[in-house]
């Protein structure tokens, strides 16, 4: 079982032996990367090239490592209680199962992708060493301990935004998936566009990389925003001319929404257009 | 087995642990990486690394490791028997070049003259005619056009020549330390401030078994918000100069700051707080924030930290123009004087140890300043400091 990229996603060599080093040794992979470059795609690819199912826990500010494993539903217990509901004595009527559960419990080896693993408490790593490290956990409404059937394949992303503690870090594989480098970036644009004009592609990536390397920029554009901004290029069928001549005929790139996201940004391109083109004509 | 590679990595300020090195060798007994030394990398990499700016430390390490395999002297025999090495090397040779190889007295001599130069030689080379290197035509090296060459080290020209770990492209990710001391951490404990403002519920076990109890067995359901992390902290850190030896220190209560609060926002300063800020140390010259705005953005309840050692000449906290940057309208001490005004809580931390503050004029003048509210940059420092600002 190894893992080489599929038809619609282009994996580096060192990604590659990432996820492989994950397969065969059935850890936890954490993923980085600037936003943008594939990081929550990569699971769903993983999974369909390995064909196996994917489950996805999206993490949030607000989620709670417990919540993973599974909430105990006290209220409507209590409810039901008061109306005399049958369903009421057994407890297990009101557990709600977690994703993590819902990986252990399955009979095939699934995916499971924790997103955006950052974005939650500081504590939250913390509260999952034990399940991710046996893959099992306890349910203290019930008693009973739930253990992976098969252990699943767990691909975690981060932003960054936080610091992952120590003790977490060990427990998992590691991968910062660099910015694609301009040969690579050229794969990418032909697996999603394999029609696509050669010259367009290239006086795109041309602006693309002109752009990104602009100091000072909010948001740097990232491979998704390259691909949307193609898509875009292509649908409104813009003669070539209009890339090329980008920097002097107009202020900035043209349907620059796709590739800037931030106000200040697009200002900050129009302002260094506008000094560009007062030079020339100096 | 690849216990010195770990050495080598570990000393080099690579954090990983025996733990990781058990993976790698589990990864390495399922044959992940099998006689390639560019999977290796990578493989060792992913199970040993576990942070990006701990990537260009690694690369490091991994080259001074195998470079150390490469420049034995005896690499040959230590390795390999040499006929293995010698049939290996004549298989890939057609007749004609092997007729070739005799012009320099056989393989034999083209080993004994390959250890020979690599004594006389002692730094990387590149191109020429006689050293062990890369893109020349002697007959040693890489990339070379000398059919009987020895390569040495690096990929064949089919691939990437340099070897990805020589390249360091991580290099400027790796502008902060490792995470310090988890004592700093738990000094900075202390100001969590755990409020119930968020607009998540919970339900109240006590209160709703209370009210049940008052609502005579009728159910009566209480929820309240859920507790959150909700310290706010403002960081002003003093950079350059006279800061330079508390570097390493600063850089530690950085990074655990960093991970011990959600709403933290730092800006740098050079000595004295002036009319503004600069939020990137490389772009300072480009991207300044006004201490104005900072004031406006920012409300009350902000915690404020500076650090810096308040060492300078005095005149530069009291006079207008007194910066020795840039020409300020307004005294330092004033903009200082108006951060501690607007926002409820403030600390100053000071690397310079306590039992020296009163001998240097400027530093009494901030404490003033600061209505008193400086603290040494200890564990104990700290804790006081926290006390503070947790008040």
């Amino acid at each position: 079982m190894k893992f080489t990229g599929t038809k619609n996603y282009v994996s580096t060599e060192d990604l590659s032996m990432a996820v492989n080093a994950t397969i065969a040794l059935e850890r936890p992979l954490i993923i980085k990367g600037e936003p943008g470059t594939g990081k929550t795609l990569l699971a769903v690819e993983v999974a369909q090239s390995l064909g196996m199912d994917l489950i996805e826990w999206h993490v949030k500010s607000t989620t709670k490592a417990s919540q993973g494993l599974y909430e105990y539903d006290a209220v409507t217990r209590l409810r039901d209680s008061q109306l005399g509901d049958e369903r009421v004595k057994d407890i297990k009527n009101y557990i709600k199962k977690g994703k993590l559960w819902e990986a252990f419990e399955s009979d095939k080896q699934v995916v499971l992708l924790i997103d955006e693993i950052d974005k939650a408490d500081i504590e939250f790593p913390n509260d999952l060493l034990q399940e991710l490290d046996r893959m099992e956990f306890y349910c203290y409404e019930t008693g009973e301990t739930i253990k992976a059937k098969k252990r699943p394949l767990i691909i975690i992303t981060s932003n960054n935004e936080k610091e992952l503690p120590d003790a977490f870090l060990r427990r998992c594989f590691f991968h910062y998936i660099q910015f694609p480098d301009r040969p690579t970036m050229e794969g990418i644009v032909k697996v999603h566009y394999p029609k696509i004009k050669k010259a367009l592609v290239k006086d795109a990536l041309d602006i693309f990389f002109d752009v990104r390397k602009i100091p000072g920029m909010k948001k740097k554009p990232s491979t998704s925003e390259l691909i949307d901004w193609l898509k875009l290029l292509m649908s409104d069928e813009l003669p070539d001319e209009i890339l090329k001549n980008a920097d002097t005929s107009k202020a900035i790139p043209p349907l620059y929404g796709a590739l800037l996201k931030n106000e200040q940004d697009v200002q900050l391109l129009e302002r260094l257009a506008f000094m560009s083109r007062r030079e020339q004509t100096k | 087995m690849l216990i010195n590679l770990f050495h080598t990595v570990r000393s080099a300020g690579v954090p990983c642990t025996l733990r990781e090195l058990l993976d790698l060798l589990g990864a390495l007994e399922k044959n992940l990486a099998f006689a390639d030394m560019e999977d290796f990398y990578f493989l060792s990499r992913t199970t040993l690394v576990k942070d990006e700016k701990n990537y260009d430390k690694f690369d490091k390490a991994f080259e001074i490791y195998f470079k150390g395999i490469e420049t034995l002297e005896d690499i040959f025999e230590a390795l390999i028997p040499e006929d293995w090495l010698r049939k290996a090397f004549e298989k890939e040779l057609d007749p004609e070049e092997l007729k070739k190889i005799q012009s320099l007295g056989g393989l034999e001599k083209l080993l004994e003259e390959f250890k020979k130069r690599l004594e006389e030689q002692k730094e990387r080379h590149e191109g020429g005619n006689k050293w062990i290197g890369t893109n020349g035509t002697s007959p040693f090296g890489n990339n070379g056009q000398n059919p009987e060459g020895v390569r040495v080290g690096g990929e064949g020209g089919q691939k990437k020549a340099v070897k990805v770990w020589e390249q360091r492209q991580f290099q400027n990710l790796d502008d902060s330390v490792e995470i310090g001391t988890r004592n700093i951490k738990v000094a900075l404990r202390r100001l969590r401030k755990f409020a119930r403002q968020s607009t998540e519920y919970e339900l109240d076990m006590d209160g709703t078994i209370k009210s049940t109890a008052r609502n005579a067995g009728i159910l009566d359901i209480n929820m309240i918000p859920e507790r959150t992390n909700h310290v706010k902290v403002l960081l002003f850190f003093d950079v350059g100069g006279s800061m330079d030896p508390y570097i390493k220190l600063c850089e530690e209560l950085f990074s655990a700051l960093k991970t011990e609060f959600k709403h933290l926002k730092y800006f740098y300063f050079h000595n004295c707080v002036y009319e503004s800020v600069w939020e990137d140390n490389r772009r300072r010259t480009q991207e300044r924030f006004l201490v104005q705005d900072i004031i406006n953005k920012y409300s009350a309840d902000y915690k404020v930290i500076f650090v810096g050692d308040a060492t300078m000449a005095p005149y530069e906290i009291t006079n207008a123009g007194g910066s020795i940057e840039h020409w300020n309208e307004e005294p330092g001490g004033a903009t200082l004087k108006r951060l501690c005004q607007h926002f409820d809580k403030v600390a100053w931390l000071n690397p310079v140890p306590d039992d020296h503050w009163d001998y240097t004029s400027s530093l009494c003048i901030i404490r003033e300043l600061m209505d008193n509210r400086m603290f040494p940059l200890t564990l104990k420092g700290l804790e006081e400091g926290m006390a503070e600002l947790s008040k």
